[in-house]
């Protein structure tokens, strides 16, 4: 007759240290996340001796090296990323979703093991060769369709921006055309709709919190890369007037000119406040995307 | 009267509407299928040119007109190293946490919510972020250590969730077997959970690693180099990376048509290079799964 | 509701549950269910599906800690020590009461490790001894002489009724006092049935063992006594053959005679 009774407390001691260590890691997300929000403003704060936050937010003018009167307004770069970003959605959201319709409902399981990996292939592209690609494929045919002196412009940005969001939207959209519950499909194809109508009518309005969520995805995606909109669009400080005009987006003008800033200057702190204003851009759209995939969750459950 | 079950033989418009509907679906997929291919196309074929032995083992020469991209290959290679140091125990630790010890709660959540949105911060972001803690705080200097602590910060919510996919998928009877006969929850998890899990999570680390590898806006800043003409020798010092060097090469070249050329070579071999990471996941796992097959 | 339960005789308990409940959240699985189990006899527990059973038998060995919102109030004495204390070791109260599980659990690893693993996961063994045991216990389980070639190849080759005769070793090997089954043989053929019923009539001889099984002739073939659980409440508990032949209450009576399943 064994007891059962605890003969030490080394064991449990163990035991919940190893847990600590496994949380501790855990928690570093949470720590990681809060960290970079927090030496983002702490380095942003000092630009703002120099700068009104009102001309920070409202002006056009960006031109921090000017030696008579630097100017940081960064209203031209949002528009820019607004402009190039939307372009992207316009082209990737339509092409994505009906790849992820093709992908859940029309491809046989051979075509879908084929494809999902392509898929994938895709997302692995480093930004960097999609930017070369804008300055070698995509930018000369664009110069030559609408006879430019180069095709460095947003719409540019835009095509190649939808070709690195495309991956986020199939794969969210599809997923969640996946998630539709099989009962409604039968139940529309029962009452005579056929697959056209079934996907049209029940599936993708079943599906819509999904596929929006992945629009955001993808929205936030496109909002912060870097290499591919600096390579692409030819960065010309201007307010954007048109999809065929050089733009500069906030990601770019970091990547440019954060290289040469000397440090601690306002200048320096100025592209800091810049970063810390694309990480609360891309936080709430991906906070929004969450949001929106967690209340499918419960609805679909 | 009994109603015909078989197809008419013209159209109503609903048919049409169908015929359409999937043509157009078709053709989106094709026309991705097609930008892809014709990418993978062009750098193959005008990268190829480029690409010798001599081209694989230099390093640049004349002002980078000429000589190969050695450099690059091995500054990656390493900068890719100290982010799997960094990111991949931490990551499965992490992952550890959240599948084998977390319950639902408050703080799990909130765990959960950080690393959906740390994967959504902006590759820059993690760049200025770098410069700041890594570069100025920390006093590691623009290097090659500093580079690598901020890919791996980038590549450490990718890495989580893959690791967790991975132990998602080993049978809870396993668990309850172990934890059955007398094991503690970490002798239950090191015996029998991870060696089934550690396939998985490898295969996520090197995918999570090749994404890692292609980054050109976080080590912009944190350490890579314009052009040097050897490999690093210390964690402390600068290096050449490939996506970085074809940046410079595509952009910042006064003599476009050469350095065009070594640009597509650049492209290809990072290109290759991460296909390669890719395959070698998927023979990771095969490796290792094999083992428990009969 | 008439209830009817037979007392035993102080000297004999091994397992004594006292006003039990368990609850799922706010859901009450297990309702006041009050028992004692003798030692070194088979006791089984019936009843309809979803009455609790399984529920409460990983009570016994607290496998229900693992289920985050699941809580239990009472007390279940072992030996005259609360499991449900502060103070108990759940590894030592584990290896003192072991649990097969519905679905054969073999872990992917080679026979004689699975063998072994409750033995390397308690204390360092010598080689020697834990060859011994291994072949020991498979030898109780009626497994060696089908085995004992391959002990080094995979457990997941084996057949399913010698995967649950392996994992009866498996949970043999660690010297426990009390076995619980858990339906044991509902996921294995008729033969393999036969053959872990036979067994189970051989380890009462040294440990206390506690079935649950949905099927009656099983109960009455392999048990001495037997426990009849009816929406998470205790109805009847009485030697096998009184339950059987004439039970005390009439929900028992139409339980065991098919009215309702």
């Amino acid at each position: 007759m064994t007891s059962v009774k605890k003969k030490g407390i080394l064991g449990d001691i163990k035991e919940s240290l190893i847990k600590t260590l496994f949380q501790t890691s855990g928690m570093l997300a949470i720590i990681a996340l809060m960290g970079i929000f927090a030496l983002l403003l702490y380095t942003s704060v000092p630009a703002f001796k120099e700068i009104r936050l009102k001309e920070f937010l409202t002006s056009t003018r960006w031109d921090p090296t000017s030696p008579e009167k630097p100017e940081y307004g960064i209203l031209a770069m949002i528009a820019s990323s607004i402009m190039v970003t939307t372009g992207a959605l316009l082209i990737a959201f339509p092409l994505g979703v009906a790849v992820a319709a093709y992908l859940s409902d029309l491809a046989s399981p051979r075509v879908r093991e084929i494809l999902k990996p392509v898929i994938e292939l895709l997302a692995a592209i480093p930004s960097v060769v999609v930017g070369f690609i804008g300055i070698t494929i995509t930018g000369p045919l664009i110069s030559t369709i609408f006879k430019l002196n180069h095709g460095l412009t947003a719409l540019n940005g835009s095509i190649l921006l939808a070709i690195m969001a495309l991956p986020t939207i199939i794969s969210i959209s599809e997923d969640s055309l996946r998630a539709v519950p099989l009962s409604y499909t039968e139940a529309s194809l029962a009452l005579g709709a056929n697959r056209w109508q079934t996907l049209i009518r029940v599936k993708i309005p079943a599906a819509i919190s999904g596929i929006v969520a992945s629009l955001m995805l993808g929205l936030g995606r496109a909002v912060g890369e870097t290499m591919t909109v600096l390579m692409a669009t030819g960065n010309a400080r201007a307010f954007p007037r048109g999809f065929l005009q050089s733009v500069r987006t906030l990601t770019a003008t970091i990547a440019i000119e954060l290289g040469e800033v000397p440090y601690y200057t306002t200048h320096y702190y100025a592209l800091f406040a810049l970063g810390l204003v694309l990480f609360i851009l891309a936080f709430s759209v991906n906070l929004t995307a969450d949001i929106i995939l967690e209340k499918q969750r419960t609805k679909l459950q | 009267m009994t109603r015909s079950v078989k197809k008419v033989s013209e159209w109503r418009g609903s048919q049409l509407a169908e015929f359409i509907g999937f043509f157009m679906l078709r053709i989106a997929v094709y026309s991705v299928l097609f930008i892809l291919l014709y990418f993978f196309y062009d750098i193959s074929s005008q990268g190829y040119k480029v690409i010798s032995w001599e081209f694989l083992s230099q390093a640049p020469r004349r002002g980078m007109t000429e000589g190969g991209i050695f450099p690059a290959i091995v500054g990656t290679f390493l900068v890719t190293l100290i982010t799997a140091i960094f990111a991949v125990p931490l990551g499965m630790a992490a992952a550890i946490y959240l599948n084998e010890y977390a319950r639902a709660g408050r703080l799990t959540r909130l765990i959960r919510l950080s690393i959906r949105n740390l994967a959504g911060v902006p590759s820059i972001v993690y760049g200025l972020f770098g410069v700041i803690l890594f570069v100025n705080i920390m006093k590691f200097g623009t290097s090659v250590l500093s580079a690598g602590l901020t890919l791996g910060l980038l590549t450490l919510p990718w890495t989580i969730t893959a690791s967790e996919e991975a132990l998602k998928s080993v049978p809870d009877a396993y668990r309850e077997g172990a934890l059955a006969l007398g094991a503690t929850r970490w002798q239950m998890i090191r015996t029998n959970v991870l060696p089934y899990a550690i396939p998985g999570m490898l295969t996520g680390a090197v995918l999570g690693l090749a994404r890692a590898a292609g980054e050109t806006a976080p080590i912009m800043f944190t350490g890579a180099a314009f052009y040097l003409p050897y490999i690093p020798q210390s964690l402390k010092d600068q290096f050449m990376a490939l996506p970085y060097h074809l940046y410079i090469m595509a952009t910042q070249h006064h003599a476009i048509d050469r350095a065009r050329e070594l640009a597509y070579g650049t492209a290809l071999v990072l290109i290759a290079f991460i296909i390669l990471f890719n395959l070698g996941a998927i023979l990771i796992r095969s490796r290792l799964r094999k083992k428990w097959r009969h | 509701m008439e209830k009817s339960y037979i007392g035993i005789p102080e000297g004999q308990i091994k397992i004594q549950v006292e006003n039990l409940h368990l609850y799922y959240g706010n859901k009450l699985v297990l309702k006041n269910i009050s028992m004692s189990i003798p030692e070194k006899k088979v006791t089984a527990i019936i009843g309809p599906s979803g009455c609790g059973k399984s529920s409460f038998v990983r009570v016994l060995n607290r496998m229900n800690d693992l289920i985050p919102e699941a809580r239990t109030e009472g007390r279940v004495l072992i030996d005259g020590e609360n499991i449900y204390d502060r103070d108990v070791d759940l590894v030592a109260l584990r290896k003192k009461v072991g649990l097969v599980f519905q679905k054969p659990n073999p872990f992917p690893k080679s026979i004689f490790d699975n063998i072994a693993y409750g033995l390397k996961v308690g204390r360092r063994c010598r080689r020697e001894e834990l060859e011994a045991i291994v072949e020991k216990s498979l030898r109780q389980a009626a497994l060696w002489e089908e085995v004992k070639d391959r002990l080094h190849q995979s457990a997941l080759a084996l057949s399913g009724g010698q995967q649950q005769r392996l994992c009866i070793a498996r949970a043999l090997a660690v010297e426990p006092e009390i076995i619980l089954f858990d339906e044991p043989c509902s996921a294995i053929d008729p033969i393999a049935t036969a053959r872990v019923e036979e067994l189970i009539h051989q380890l009462k001889k040294d440990y206390t063992v506690v079935i649950v099984t949905h099927n009656m002739q099983q109960a009455a073939r392999v048990s001495d006594y037997t426990a009849f659980l009816w929406l998470g409440k205790l109805i009847e508990f009485d030697r096998t053959p009184k339950i059987f032949t004439n039970p005390a209450c009439k929900l028992t009576e139409d339980y065991i005679t098919g009215r309702f399943g």
